[in-house]
């Protein structure tokens, strides 16, 4: 059994690596001069520059658009988890007949390929004067990420046994105080794995961000797009603005992996 | 008050859930009916079914859907069966696994645009690019991926994006498979393939149905990978339904055609949506 596993361990190794290799490539090019960058064959050791990290700052403002970034999806999260978990909350503990058909009908807002509601609203977009705003993004993030919400919230409330509410409901406790002493302290984790997973998805967003911004409310996704051609050229610039584009929400992902399979599948798969 | 607050509490979701889902159906649909070109100010009169029939008779129109429904199903047959062996390949104990693991989710977590440049440039440059080099090391001339290729070299940006998915849900789904159950069947003389076979296969079935319908939901859009790659070219060889409707709406700037396009695409993700969602339905208590 023992050579065994070292020999599926090894070719596990291998395959990963061979998998992740775009992305370790990516990251050592953003340490290479423009040069290095292009050269033929490609250059595996180099003395590292981090002079390319400035430069993209400097070129194309990577401060800006990481700010817009981060704004729209903070602000989507938040504004996403102020309606989701009252939802949430009276679906889980004020079940009725019909709370099962109302989850599986947000589910199915879900399914609306985005291109669908392009037009729409690009055009409400444009009526109201929001291209190119953050307000229109952030609605749209939080739009789109809602039923995700709403039932990753869902199915972590209805695990918290309801005979902890019926005490505190005994005790006088209203709904508010109910929620914030009783239900917030148990639903912490799943308050904070929602968020992140909500997080990587705001982040990662292109649809939108590449159709309804561009200069002033764009954010990474964008700002990278932007690098098709002929920025494209540089890519020791491209290899690092992607990096610092990429690199905190990988990380966050990783602790967000076991979210993410329960928040996609809608809980299908546990 | 018993009744008031729960509904109170339910009330913003539902609302916004419901214009979000009314007000552009509601809008496509009448669009769609319309003569409505955002460069030509003036009245937008009734006219039946010509957008649809406009849509339909571009000749970017079949190349469209058979490039969607191909980079669909290349997509999802690639990720299903890879995925499902990667996810046999890690769920054996090795030193080093839990890295490895970590290692493999990480291109989910990639923004596509970055996934496509990184592709397009780093990857499959004809001349700098690692595979070039690859392909003269080994004595081959060099493809250019993009320009001959263009939807290969989509599905494999968008299939390298999507593997870490497919596989980390096989791998949470390996993880309920009952141990016990596969060592009594390989004491009573059943041979690996077998085991594979009448007893994974049956406990994966279920995952593979849930990836393989919501990679459809999402693979129907795709969109930012052909964006910022081939901008659906050369000629239509890469223009998906996504990325046509698109050029409608924002390129020549036709809301009306646009929107009969956005109506057709929407057709086709409830096909889809149906089976999910009854699956799903069935999961909830």
């Amino acid at each position: 059994m023992r050579p065994r596993a070292l020999l599926l361990g090894a070719v596990a190794w291998i395959v990963t690596l061979v998998l992740v290799f775009p992305l370790l490539w990516l990251a050592l090019t953003s340490f290479k001069t423009e040069l290095q960058a292009i050269s033929v064959p490609p250059l595996l050791f180099f003395t590292p520059t981090l002079e390319i990290f400035a430069e993209v700052q400097t070129r194309s403002d990577y401060l800006h658009y990481a700010r817009n970034s981060l704004v729209t999806s903070v602000a989507s999260t938040l504004l996403g988890l102020a309606i989701a978990a009252p939802a949430a909350y009276s679906m889980a503990f004020f079940r009725t007949r019909r709370t099962r058909d109302l989850l599986v009908w947000m589910l199915s807002t879900k399914m609306m390929p985005a291109v669908g509601a392009l037009v729409p609203v690009y055009v409400l977009a444009q009526t109201a004067g929001l291209l190119d705003s953050l307000t229109a993004l952030i609605v749209v993030f939080t739009l789109s990420n809602l039923p995700i919400m709403v039932w990753m919230l869902y199915s972590g409330f209805k695990d918290i046994p309801p005979e902890i509410l019926e005490a505190a409901r005994m005790d006088g406790a209203r709904v508010w105080g109910e929620f914030r002493h009783v239900i917030r302290p148990l639903a912490m984790g799943t308050l904070a794995s929602t968020g992140l997973l909500c997080l990587v998805l705001s982040w990662n967003e292109a649809f939108w961000s590449l159709n309804l911004s561009a200069a002033r409310a764009g954010t990474l996704a964008a700002l990278i797009a932007s690098y098709s051609s002929p920025e494209g050229l540089f890519w020791a610039k491209l290899s690092a603005a992607s990096l610092m584009a990429i690199a905190p929400i990988v990380v966050f992902g990783w602790f967000s992996q076991k979210q993410l399979v329960q928040g996609l599948t809608f809980g299908a798969v546990k | 008050m018993n009744r008031l607050v729960p509904r109170l509490l339910l009330a913003p979701a539902v609302t916004t859930l419901l214009l979000w889902m009314i007000v552009p159906l509601a809008m496509t649909l009448y669009f769609s009916a319309i003569r409505y070109n955002l460069m030509q100010p003036g009245e937008r009169e009734f006219i039946g079914l010509a957008n649809f029939e406009f849509f339909v008779t571009d000749p970017d129109f079949w190349p469209s859907v058979t490039n969607t429904l191909v980079l669909l199903g290349a997509v999802v047959a690639a990720t299903v069966v890879l995925g499902v062996g990667l996810a046999l390949l890690v769920n054996e104990p090795f030193p080093g696994r839990g890295l490895v693991r970590v290692l493999l989710i990480s291109p989910f977590f990639v923004m596509p645009t970055v996934n496509a440049l990184m592709w397009k440039h780093m990857m499959m440059n004809p001349i700098y690019g690692v595979l070039a080099w690859v392909a003269r090391t080994l004595g081959v001339t060099p493809v250019d991926w993009l320009s001959d290729h263009p939807l290969s070299s989509i599905i494999v940006m968008v299939s390298w994006q999507w593997l870490p998915f497919a596989t980390l849900i096989f791998m949470t789904s390996l993880q309920s498979l009952d141990r016990d159950q596969v060592e009594a069947a390989g004491m009573d003389g059943a041979n690996a393939p077998q085991r594979f076979w009448f007893l994974t296969v049956p406990h994966l079935a279920r995952p593979i149905a849930v990836v393989v319908m919501i990679e459809m939901i999402f693979l129907l859009s795709v969109f930012a990978e052909i964006f910022t790659t081939t901008g659906g070219g050369p000629g239509n060889a890469s223009t998906n339904m996504a990325f046509l409707i698109f050029k409608q709406a924002l390129m020549n700037f036709d809301v009306g055609v646009a929107s009969a396009g956005a109506l057709f695409a929407v057709v086709l993700a409830n096909v889809a949506a149906v089976f999910l969602i009854r699956m799903i339905g069935k999961n909830l208590d």
